[in-house]
């Protein structure tokens, strides 16, 4: 059994309100934030923890709260990024629905930290019945006097506002998140200059993911230090994993980062296998946008080490043999699931959320997934996967915010790793209709016969 | 402001001083020739306006003086800032000739390419970039994308077909024109220009997204489908207008004047005024005012860069040689076949049915006597 420092609580009943949360040793980390530390202090606390952002780049937190200008007489704000909406993650739904206090907690105490007097909580619109519960949250945590004017006594007043969106993906993009917030159309803005010195109206902003600010509480309760010595090297804490497709236990699960690849996916306690008696085909470990790799590659990485679910393994090899935690969306295939059809899938959906402001993402996302149907229902050209293969290339970095990069980065990696698959499609396009690939080079010779 | 210390930034290997904060795109262009990068969406004159078309990106080789690392990705050369010590790659970088190419055919997947019967042909900026840029063929074997026709009030027609997104009409829109109507609708390849609710655009200097519009989206309806541009010829004149500068280009053929524009420079934006303003002009006389009486005229314009307009009166072109031996430098090529003119195929007195297999130059050559 793996440390808890988020879930640890989730299933004591009624922990959604106030009472129960307060009892079971709730809100301790905004007495001790407020009356023994100074903001100072508790950037100070988040960086030695090496908490890094858990919505999917892994930035170090504290380095981007020390980060925030502090012009006089402009008020800062800090904004809690609940726009979840990548394919394959739904953590942070987890940890709000069930935990909403937890979350209100790490917002007071982070804002205290960073300045911030008015602090938003930007939800996705799809999320429909969550912001009541946050703001049921927020409503008896201002009853509490943890929220409003003068909390606890320490003259620090604070206001959380839950802001919904109108869902788009792409508001998951920190300056097109303050666009939103605005009440503009949600275009991603061209940095620099970047929110932490130009953010929401032009004030210093700082966007954090809610696990972030979620696991600020556990930061701020054990001290930084003891934090970071839970996972490994610059995988410091606990991460949130949802898990989801060819497993038996489908769920959100808080892992240390010590475990491996290969324990995730088998163990009862975390996924429990491969349901049927499957095997493995490939893994988008963190998040649709993070490239996929084949189950050689997952559970050992190119140099035949153990692959551990932490920053550093995940991400060993680069993108020729690696992927990306990512925003910890665990996607498992197994042998039955057809990788052009997935990649089609995900093409389609940056296709649908692209915001079509720079020409790269918005012409190239609808090119490939074009090319992706035609390949994916017998139409396509042996050419057109030397073609998908450019036009990904093409995007890649060229792009105002990363969501080209995320719609160029799961084509390339099936290309990379599943091309013999592709060209299949195009050389049997009849076969390709009535059955899958099954798995792909590294299975056993009978079966690609067969 | 003379005291201020000025940034040294070299671009293809040419070095220039700017003013800091001045971006690249701007240093380069004050280089000028192809130093200078492309830029669709770009608009010095309009606040926020760039980023977006990709077409000025550009490598950063050496960040500064003080950090001399590489930025690591392409950035857009209209929105980055240039640095002291700076070192820019523009046409002498692989990557970004590359990218370059990549962006146009991006931008021209969806384009409907309907130049001959398109009123921006000849001064489109886009055919200019994808005369340098773009590649031959097309290798998008899909249906393109297509929209229905707007008239946006009686003088202009936006035709998003055409549309590059480039958002330059809707800062003209937002930073010229006091009420807002007129924005982006939906995202990604469906994105399209719109007036909300279908209001017509009626502000006295909307005419003005004409002359931004960088391609055929939005064009005169007062001119539409009346003359090609390059027969057109430019004259600038002025008048004493109540509400703009009066400032503008007539565009004459023979005595008539065809079309009226703000005069454009050679980035194709509207020209300032001595006073620091732009010389943007207002709905009368860009549409009301097509008589040389209403006009003082100051003589002829020049246009310059590599525009097709002008009936050849380019400033800096090469013309292209005109004979076959001339392109071949003086080799002499064996004709296969006489046939000097096309039209001498449709001579009525000629039956091509008459004329048994393939037929021959001997066939429309009338001095040669027929071959029975």
């Amino acid at each position: 059994m793996g440390v808890k420092l988020l879930l640890d609580k989730a299933h004591v009943e009624g922990i959604r309100y106030f009472d129960v949360y307060r009892r079971e040793g709730g809100y301790r980390s905004v007495e001790k934030a407020l009356k023994e530390m100074t903001p100072d202090t508790i950037v100070e606390e988040v960086k030695k923890s090496g908490l890094r952002g858990r919505g999917g780049a892994g930035f170090p937190t504290g380095m981007k709260w020390s980060f925030i200008a502090k012009p006089e007489g402009v008020p800062r704000h800090l904004v809690c990024n609940a726009d979840e909406s990548e394919p394959g993650t739904f953590k942070d739904r987890y940890l709000m629905e069930f935990l909403p206090h937890l979350l209100i907690e790490g917002l007071i105490v982070s804002s205290f930290a960073l300045g911030s007097n008015a602090t938003y909580i930007y939800i996705r619109g799809e999320y429909a019945w969550i912001p009541d519960i946050l703001e049921q949250a927020i409503e008896e945590a201002r009853a509490n006097g943890f929220l409003g004017k003068n909390i606890l006594g320490t003259g620090f007043d604070c206001e959380i506002y839950v802001h919904r969106g109108a869902g788009a993906y792409i508001c998951g993009e920190e300056t097109a998140l303050i666009e939103s917030l605005e009440g503009k159309r949600g275009n991603p803005r061209i940095k620099p200059p970047f929110p932490a010195i130009k953010g929401a109206w032009d004030r210093p902003t700082v966007v954090n993911n809610v696990e972030t600010l979620a696991a600020v509480v556990p930061i701020i309760n054990m001290g930084g230090e003891e934090y970071a010595k839970i996972g490994v090297g610059k995988s410091t804490g606990t991460k949130l994993i949802s898990a989801c497709g060819n497993i038996n236990k489908p769920g959100v699960y808080e892992i240390d980062m010590t475990i491996s690849v290969e324990e995730f996916i088998y163990s009862d306690e975390y996924c429990g296998g491969i349901p049927n008696g499957k095997r493995l085909k490939a893994c988008i470990p963190g998040g649709s946008s993070v490239p996929i790799l084949p189950a050689n590659l997952l559970l050992k990485t190119a140099k035949g080490e153990t692959r551990y679910m932490n920053y550093e393994s995940l991400s060993d090899g680069g993108f020729a043999t690696g992927s990306m935690m990512g925003s910890g969306g665990f996607i498992v295939l197994d042998e039955d699931q057809c990788v052009v059809r997935n990649t089609y899938t995900l093409a389609r959906f940056y296709r649908h959320e692209s915001c079509g402001q720079c020409s790269p993402c918005r012409e190239g996302t609808g090119w490939m997934e074009k090319i992706l149907k035609a390949i994916d229902t017998g139409k396509g050209k042996m050419s057109d996967i030397d073609l998908l293969w450019d036009i990904q290339r093409r995007i890649e970095g060229n792009t105002i915010c990363p969501l080209g990069d995320a719609a160029a980065w799961p084509v390339a990696a099936a290309i990379r790793h599943f091309r013999d698959e592709f060209e299949w499609h195009v050389l049997n396009p009849e076969e390709s209709q009535r059955r899958n690939y099954g798995l792909a080079h590294y299975a056993d010779a009978r079966e690609v016969v067969a | 402001m003379s005291e201020q210390q000025l940034f040294k930034v070299t671009i293809d290997n040419i070095t220039i001083e700017v003013a800091p904060g001045t971006s690249i795109l701007e240093a380069a262009r004050k280089i000028g020739g192809d130093v200078a990068p492309p830029a669709m969406c770009f608009y010095s004159k309009l606040k926020g306006s760039g980023g977006k078309c990709r077409t000025c990106l550009v490598e950063v080789s050496k960040g500064s003086e003080k950090d001399p690392r590489p930025m690591p990705k392409l950035v857009a050369s209209c929105r980055t800032t240039v640095m002291d010590g700076m070192e820019v790659k523009n046409i002498t970088s692989e990557r970004v000739v590359d990218a370059r190419a990549g962006v146009v055919e991006m931008l021209l997947i969806n384009h409907p390419l309907d130049c001959p019967i398109c009123d921006q042909a000849g001064e489109c900026h886009l055919q200019d970039l994808s005369y340098e840029h773009g590649r031959e063929g097309t290798r998008y074997e899909f249906q393109r994308r297509t929209f229905e026709k707007h008239d946006l009030g009686e003088y202009i027609q936006l035709h998003m077909t055409r549309c590059i997104l480039c958002y330059r009409c809707v800062f003209t829109a937002d930073q010229l024109t006091n009420k807002r109507e007129h924005g982006i609708l939906s995202r990604g390849d469906h994105a399209e220009i719109a007036t909300y609710i279908e209001k017509s655009l009626d502000n006295d200097f909307i005419g003005n997204v004409i002359d931004v519009c960088p391609v055929g989206a939005l064009t005169d309806r007062t001119f539409r489908f009346k003359n090609r541009v390059w027969f057109l010829k430019p004259v600038d004149a002025h008048r004493d207008c109540p509400t703009c500068s009066g400032q503008v280009t007539l565009w004459y053929r023979g005595d008539e004047v065809f079309r009226v524009t703000a005069r454009k420079d050679e980035w194709g934006e509207v020209e300032s005024l001595p006073d620091g303003t732009t010389a943007w002009i207002c709905n009368t006389c860009r549409f009301d005012k097509k008589h040389t009486g209403d006009w003082v005229i100051e003589g002829p314009r020049k246009i310059s860069r590599h525009s097709v307009i002008s009936q050849g009166h380019y400033v800096g072109m090469h013309k292209p040689e005109e004979t076959i031996e001339k392109v071949l430098h003086g080799r002499k090529p064996r004709l296969m076949m006489d046939i000097h003119s096309v039209s001498q195929v449709n001579q009525p007195n000629i039956d091509l049915s008459q004329i048994e297999g393939p037929a021959h130059s001997d066939d429309f050559n009338p001095a040669l006597p027929k071959k029975d």
